[in-house]
């Protein structure tokens, strides 16, 4: 019989398919030999119930005192890079939803967007106000997301349900729209999917006006709860010099204190014509850039997104065909182009370079925010408690989907 | 700022001469191609210059040219300014063989990852890099992928790896592929 | 053949570590020597048994039905507490067993038993299989001395009518500590460690308050006898008005209020549970436990939310004194009162951070309590 314990499958030796010399293990980046006394190596993940995904966090550990972490990504990576470079522009559209996999509207958005300025075509009135819907309908669903796994991460169960109530209501209007909840397909090159249901616009009206009662008790339990703001409000701190060293972007940008977003400083899709607010962390109850203040702008947004997507659909023009613009063949000419826009966890951008004339993208890069919100990870968690490491990548809302690709 | 004057100004700045570098200020995304051994003074300049301030480095990506002459990997750094609100693509490119580049960490400190995902798919060794690890893939993992003459490996670890070109074959000899949007 | 022996050595394990257990609690039922218990059975199998083994038969008998009442308390408590967090949640809980789920906590009680139960390669064998029958032993055997009522003939309705029943709840609760203590260096996982460590200084810390809150009644009635301190807080204002709390106004009200937070502490529950947060330590002290090991320690989390709100109730809200005359159910209804206020409070706050949880203790906690104490005797004595 085998050992207790035994698999039976014993770890094969490294492939030497090439003579190249094999970089060094980078699986662990401490070792257990320079660790000073009362100190410990914990590993957090890939498995873990906080770690939003597979991430895996290394941390050297002092009793509860978090000396010094590494994150360890890649447990998810699908590579998407590879992936593109072997298929057609619109196909690539599906392996972008499965990026960030709570917000695939924006990534999809995201994508379309730069291969349209690739072509240089452009969508009609309808169109745009589509997607800012379902843009904005996807960042409150993300940010809902964001926020009630927040409440668990500190302990409370009870917002994370209300949330998901929430979020349910928003992903069924997808589902009425394109037939799918969580990976849509929704954005194509030059247009969507498809035109809004007859109905939808009602129906969507009605999540509106009854959304905002329910974020409001839900922001009154969990935001101004005094263990909340006590666990939060002085932990994680990313200054404002920090967060542009480390190009943060998007909500844990702005909970740094610095007023920028894309959709009012650099506009697409006709954001400039909509009356919204950039919310920016005024930090009431501790030093700027805490996980409370990235918390809470994430909240607010949401706000903001009930108030864009009402005036969206006020405004949205009754007849259109939705795929009038959609090329038949997108075959752009050599060039490449760099697109960002405002996806609900940051500023997602597709840099694409083109052969000429050909079906198939040369090089497609992703710009993932969370990629970039990780690589500081261990600059604010040095010197906290365990728990607080918890808090820290509850705060900056990542998807693993996103930082692996 | 516009392209143009950003492109001016940095040549103005680190004093190059006209013809030495290569510019495409009308491009959608305008951009400035320098070699190698300028691009750590760029950096500085373009980060401590008061009028450019480009204070974050959004992104870096490697591109593998092997078919050019000299081959070569192209790497693109995009830049912002947040105060300036104005864009910028830097552009260098190094032999495949061998290749290596100054780190910007010591500029951007975003840089650290993603130079460690551009080394960790494209092989580029950045000199000066506090912790080059590989980022996404394993560390055992043959050769960096994203090179265009990389070959899949048929297992890894006695796992099948080799993934299919069915898709690719489709997509070439202008067949519909089955995600698109006329299928 | 012999997986298929491991197998059902495997199934038998869960049921058979009772065994122990029950063991346990006959020993500390002897030494508490059940006089009223024993008093009701022997009266019942006095004509059957002869009168040399009556005590024995008594105290088995005793105690084998007390731990079948406490081991239907969880199944119902977790009902409860499933059905208080759903209601709380905006949403239903379960539905399908049972009517409005009533009999699902027996289906996922028996789904436990028949878990394969998995010691880990590297565990401490001895200390992980002595843990939960520690944690469950010490929740069971502090019910000793809660009384539930008197009868009118003046038997106290209690397993053990001990004169020194504060002191004796005080001793064992601290087994609880050592068992989760236990758990987490017998797992040989570095959460459990964890959990382990955050539980014992948790609860070493909080039993200081707990005791001086104690001694603040203790104090003012002069009784170490739960039933005196019931009898101490009879009469008044419909059968209200001398409860405990509402003397010496505000200062046992405060008492009570700290000693129900210091429950909550005690049994590491929201938003004291940091030994077991979910979302740091993944399971905290029994992280490796799986079966009916596990289900273990959530009997004794059951068991000792119960006991808690029911030493409150008596200290603190008269016990089994009411408003219509007292019987032990008034007394039934304040301690599960008090054990849905803890769900409510689970259910609707965040978690403390280890560091915050040993400042409220040391920092608020105590020196109120002692405040506390020190001004009730005062008082007391200048009246």
């Amino acid at each position: 019989m085998d050992k207790p314990g035994s698999t039976g499958f014993d770890g094969a030796p490294a492939v030497t398919l090439y003579d190249e010399e094999l970089p060094p293990d980078n699986s662990y980046a401490f070792s257990p030999e320079d660790l000073e006394e009362d100190e410990m190596i914990l590993n957090m993940g890939p498995q873990h119930p906080s770690t939003h995904g597979v991430l895996r966090v290394e941390l050297k550990t002092d009793g509860e005192i978090v000396k010094d972490s590494r994150p360890h990504i890649g447990y998810l990576h699908r590579n998407f890079e590879k992936h593109a470079e072997n298929i057609d522009y619109q196909g690539v559209i599906p392996f972008t939803d499965r990026m960030d996999y709570v917000g695939s509207m924006g990534n999809s958005l995201a994508y379309a967007l730069t291969v349209e300025k690739l072509l240089g075509i452009g969508v009609g009135e309808r169109v745009a106000g589509i997607r800012v819907i379902t843009a904005e309908l996807q960042r409150i669903a993300s940010h809902l997301l964001a926020m009630g796994t927040y409440g668990m991460d500190i302990g409370a169960f009870t917002p994370f349900l209300l949330c998901f109530q929430q979020r349910e209501r928003v992903l069924d209007l997808f589902e009425w729209l394109c037939g799918a909840r969580l990976l849509y397909n929704y954005n194509w090159v030059g247009g969507v999917s498809h035109d809004l249901p007859e109905g939808w616009t009602d129906k969507c009206r009605r999540f509106l006006d009854e959304f905002v009662p329910v974020l409001d008790e839900v922001d009154k339990l969990l935001s101004h709860n005094k263990i909340f703001i006590r666990r939060t409000a002085d932990i994680g701190i990313i200054t404002p010099e920090m967060a542009k060293d480390y190009a943060l972007s998007g909500p844990n940008l702005r909970g740094s204190g610095i007023d920028w977003d894309l959709r009012r400083d650099d506009p697409y899709l006709g954001y400039e014509n909509y009356d919204f607010n950039v919310i920016v962390a005024d930090s009431p109850h501790g030093p700027v850039g805490s996980c409370w203040d990235r918390y809470f702008v994430r909240v607010r947004e949401m706000y903001e997104s009930v108030k864009i997507v009402r005036q969206a659909l006020d405004r949205l023009p009754a007849e259109g065909d939705v795929q009038e613009n959609v090329p038949r063949f997108v075959r752009p000419l050599a060039g490449e182009a760099y697109c960002r826009s405002e996806a609900p966890r940051g500023e997602l951008a597709f840099y694409i370079v083109a052969e000429n004339k050909k079906p198939i993208p040369y090089r497609v890069k992703g710009r993932s925010p969370c990629f970039v919100a990780m690589g500081l990870f261990h600059e604010i968690t040095r010197g906290e408690m365990i728990a607080d490491i918890i808090a820290i990548i509850g705060s900056l809302d990542i998807v693993l989907g996103e930082i692996d690709r | 700022m516009n392209g143009a004057q950003i492109i001016q100004r940095i040549a103005a700045g680190l004093g190059l001469e006209e013809g030495s570098f290569e510019s495409d200020p009308e491009a959608k995304d305008p951009w400035i191609r320098l070699p190698g051994d300028k691009l750590a003074a760029a950096a500085e300049f373009l980060k401590g210059d008061g009028e450019l301030e480009f204070d974050t480095l959004h992104c870096v990506s490697g591109v593998d040219w092997p078919g050019d002459d000299p081959p070569a990997i192209e790497v693109v750094y995009h830049l912002t300014s947040l105060t300036k609100k104005h864009w910028i693509v830097l552009k260098t490119r190094v032999a495949r063989a061998g290749a290596s580049l100054p780190t910007l960490e010591t500029v951007w400190k975003a840089a650290n990852w993603h130079e460690r995902e551009v080394y960790d798919l494209f092989g580029i060794r950045f000199e000066g890099h506090s912790d080059l690890r590989r980022i996404l893939l394993p560390s055992d993992w043959p050769g960096h992928p994203l090179l265009r003459d990389w070959e899949w490996p048929e297992t890894w670890h006695k796992i099948p790896v080799k993934a299919g070109r069915q898709m690719t074959d489709r997509a070439e000899s202008g067949q519909m592929t089955g995600v698109g949007p006329f299928d | 053949m012999i997986t298929r022996f491991r197998q059902i050595e495997m199934r038998l394990m869960g049921p058979l570590t009772l065994i122990p257990i029950v063991l346990c609690l006959v020993v500390l039922g002897t030494i508490a020597a059940l006089p009223m218990l024993a008093a009701v059975i022997s009266e019942l199998v006095g004509d059957f048994v002869p009168a040399g083994l009556q005590h024995l038969v008594v105290v088995v008998l005793g105690t084998a039905g007390f731990v079948g009442i406490l081991a239907l308390n969880p199944i119902y408590s977790i009902w409860l507490e499933r059905k208080v967090a759903a209601h709380v949640q905006d949403r239903l809980g379960p539905m399908r067993v049972g009517w409005h789920g009533l009999l699902q906590s027996f289906a996922d009680g028996v789904k436990l038993l028949f878990k394969e139960d998995l010691i880990p390669r590297d565990a401490d064998r001895v200390l992980f299989r002595l843990a939960p029958m520690l944690a469950i032993a010490s929740a069971f055997a502090a019910f000793a001395v809660v009384p539930w009522g008197v009868r009118e003939d003046g038997v106290v309705l209690a397993v053990s009518n001990l004169n020194i029943g504060v002191l004796y709840f005080i001793a064992i609760t601290s087994l609880g500590a050592l068992a989760v203590l236990m758990a987490g260096w017998g797992s040989n996982n570095k959460y459990a460690l964890y959990g382990g460590m955050r539980a014992a200084a948790q609860m070493v810390s909080y039993e200081i308050p707990t005791a001086i809150l104690i001694l603040v009644v203790v104090a003012q009635v002069g009784s170490l006898h739960i039933p005196d301190i019931v009898a101490a807080q009879s009469g008044g204002l419909l059968g209200v008005g001398d409860w405990l709390i509402f003397q010496l106004f505000p200062l046992n009200l405060i008492a009570f209020v700290l000693f129900f937070i210091c429950g909550l502490a005690e049994t590491n529950r929201t938003p004291f549970d940091i030994p077991e947060a979910e979302s740091e330590l993944v399971a905290g002290f029994h992280t490796e436990y799986s079966g009916m090991r596990f289900a273990f320690f959530f009997l004794a989390e059951y068991g000792n939310m119960l006991l808690v709100s029911m030493l409150a109730a008596l200290l603190f809200l008269g016990g089994w004194v009411g408003p219509f005359g007292s019987n032990p159910l008034i007394f039934f209804l304040k301690g599960f009162g008090l054990v849905v206020v803890q769900m409510w409070l689970r259910w609707t706050l965040p978690r403390l951070r280890v560091d915050q949880l040993m400042g409220v203790c040391w920092k608020y906690v105590i020196p109120i309590s002692f405040f506390l104490l020190i001004a009730t005797t005062v008082i007391k004595g200048l009246m």
